[in-house]
């Protein structure tokens, strides 16, 4: 069997808020398949966050063990966390956090930037992505002369261009309106089919339904995980009246 | 990441905030400005001063008959020739170690007239060591010869003013002029001296033999006996000590003219260089106090810059997260911050050497000032500018580094 992308085993991790030591995921012991859509739902507190931003190698645990694709994440510097995020994952964030008065171009291009690529290079791998989420006639626009769901889908594409392993994304349909909601999580299914590891973090059910395996958290802890039967987005968009 | 690319997002930063960036360059641009006038200035000024310490001769000493300034029952300067020919040749003769040469020197002054023309002047008797002592050379024609010296040749050399007054274009060597109704034959012209420090006119001058001078110019058969000069000009060795020379020559003419301890000196000795040397000292501390003063406008816009660097990497937090989440490390963040500060005061910088430059040169024009431009003050104020870029860039550039990129991505 093939090994998973992402094995935690007793994840935890403490902040401390002055004298007081509080806990915000207390030993999560999980695997994730290569090729899954894992949604991550809880109420705010729960550590859902906590255990993305672990995940999203933005921070390091205080205890347990994170290996992504076979490689041990709790020791390494800052600097290689930098590369690993580089290399191996995407972020999809609930607003964007495109650059203002930056093209989508040099935006999708900008994780490239830091491989050390040439400007031609980097041009050229972002214009395809923009391509691939259907952005190939606005790759001069700035994110104020794009929509919502535009502008999301340069996210995605921003976060694909680096060929990443994993994509994480943040309540990605959280800050648009259900139709470009909708076609973002098509977007997302599209991208997980093609084999990309999808996580998404969502307090909706309706957007976990999209999902193959459901994990709940609560108080720093999973208190539910199920596979789930997905539903097809891109069908549930074609359903969605056009206003 | 390399460079390039980080530069251009320095400059997009910068394209963004346009006014801002241009009022934080401000400080710099006034403060490079202000430190090329000053340097420009200040060392115009001390050229001036050494070209006039080069136009007297350098290490240059006089020594004069009496006092002119000192009071009562004295006579005037001129009226008692109290030193001599020999007190010339004595004080070359026995001070070798510190003097390269004393020449005796009488002073006169009248009209000379040259075919219809005529032009009033001072002359000077002088023997061939005063052009040694006062470095001065011949533009045209010849020196004086020895023989011309002891037999009183009615021979003269001329300043350039004298000759462009007298003969205008035409060459003066061979002609003809007369003093007091001596005529002397041109037999040189001296090169060209400009100014001296007091800004008289030292080409306004007419030499000729001492002996000449003595006996059928001045004509005065007392003068004659006594060998009495007006002036000892005394060029002092290169390297030796000015004080300890003005003390030595002080000592011997005391002990030649046989004046008791406390008795006053019946000469003036006047240490040019001393002077000139005091001049140049102040000018120098002049123009380093306006640099200091322009250097604090510097460091105010230093302060402008880093103040500057802090809003933006505040106002640039998410970005910020955004680049450590798509893979940008800390340095990478430092440097992008680094390279906006250093790009902000170079900037500036250049633009402070434009102005300072132009303004020197209008300064210049303006008050009359001599103004000298140099590379290395430019390049010195350009790398200062740089330096600072990078010295107070550097705590917002390492504040925004050292930034987690969690909070920095969930900073509203």
């Amino acid at each position: 069997m093939e090994a998973p992308l992402i094995r935690v085993e007793n994840l935890a991790k403490h902040y401390q808020l002055g004298d007081t030591d509080v806990p915000a995921l207390r030993g999560v012991s999980l695997e994730i398949a290569r090729g899954t859509f894992v949604a991550v739902m809880g109420p705010s507190g729960s550590g859902k966050s906590t255990f993305m931003n672990l995940l999203g190698c933005l921070d390091l645990p205080s205890d347990g063990h994170y290996r992504l694709d076979g490689e041990e994440v709790s020791q390494l510097t800052d600097d290689a966390l930098s590369a690993l995020r580089n290399r191996r994952i995407g972020f999809v964030f609930q607003h964007f956090n495109l650059l203002p008065r930056t093209s989508a171009l040099d935006n999708v291009a900008l994780p490239l930037l830091y491989r050390g690529l040439t400007a031609a290079e980097r041009n050229d791998q972002a214009a395809q992505r923009l391509r691939q989420v259907g952005l190939a006639e606005r790759m001069d626009h700035h994110p104020a002369q794009l929509s919502g769901g535009q502008q999301q889908r340069v996210a995605i594409a921003r976060a694909l261009v680096g060929d990443p392993a994993l994509v994480l994304a943040d309540e990605p349909t959280g800050a648009l309106a259900s139709r470009p909601g909708g076609a973002v999580m098509a977007l997302l299914q599209q991208l997980n089919r093609e084999g990309i590891t999808v996580v998404v973090v969502t307090h909706e059910r309706d957007i976990a339904a999209y999902a193959d395996r459901i994990i709940q958290f609560r108080d720093g802890l999973v208190v539910d995980d199920q596979a789930n039967a997905r539903r097809d987005a891109a069908a549930d968009f074609a359903a969605l009246p056009t206003t | 990441m390399n460079f390039y690319a980080t530069l251009l997002i320095a400059l997009k930063a910068l394209r963004v905030n346009k006014l801002r960036s241009a009022l934080t360059m401000l400080g710099i641009i006034i403060g490079v400005a202000a430190v090329i006038v000053m340097i420009a200035v200040g060392g115009g000024a001390r050229a001036q001063v050494e070209a006039q310490i080069k136009s007297l001769g350098a290490n240059l000493m006089m020594v004069f008959s009496a006092s002119p300034t000192f009071t009562g029952a004295r006579s005037a300067v001129g009226a008692t020739h109290t030193i001599s020919e020999d007190d010339a040749y004595a004080i070359a003769r026995e001070l070798p170690e510190s003097i390269a040469g004393a020449a005796p020197a009488l002073r006169g002054s009248g009209q000379i007239v040259a075919g219809n023309s005529n032009w009033s002047t001072s002359f000077y008797g002088v023997t061939p060591d005063y052009f040694d002592v006062r470095e001065w050379g011949l533009a045209d024609g010849r020196f004086f010869e020895p023989a011309e010296i002891n037999g009183a040749a009615k021979v003269a050399i001329i300043g350039k003013t004298v000759a462009t007054n007298l003969f205008g274009d035409a060459s003066p060597l061979d002609q003809t002029v007369r003093i007091r109704t001596v005529p002397l034959t041109v037999i040189g012209v001296l090169a060209a001296k400009g100014q001296s420090p007091g800004g008289s006119d030292l080409d306004d001058v007419l030499l000729m033999p001492i002996t000449t001078a003595r006996n059928r110019v001045l004509g005065a058969t007392a003068l004659a006996k006594s060998r009495s000069v007006g002036s000892i000009q005394i060029k002092l060795r290169d390297g030796a000590d000015s004080k300890e020379a003005e003390d030595k020559v002080r000592a011997l003419l005391r002990q030649r003219h046989r004046l008791q301890p406390g008795q006053d000196d019946d000469f003036t000795l006047r240490n040019m260089t001393e002077i000139l040397q005091t001049r140049e000292e102040s000018s120098r501390v002049m123009a380093l106090l306006l640099a200091a003063v322009a250097s604090v406008s510097l460091l105010v816009g230093g302060i402008g810059i880093m103040n500057i660097m802090l809003v933006s990497v505040t106002e640039r937090t998410r970005e910020i997260g955004l680049r450590r989440a798509v893979g940008a490390r800390s340095r990478d963040i430092l440097q992008q911050f680094l390279i906006e500060s250093i790009t902000l005061s170079l900037i500036g910088g250049l633009i402070g050497v434009a102005l300072g430059t132009g303004g020197a040169q209008l300064i210049g024009q303006l008050a009359g000032w001599p103004i000298q431009l140099s590379a290395s003050a430019i390049l010195l104020a350009v790398s200062f500018a740089a330096a600072i870029g990078i010295f107070f860039g550097y705590y917002p550039a390492r504040k925004a580094a050292r930034m987690s990129p969690i909070e920095a991505l969930r900073h509203e």
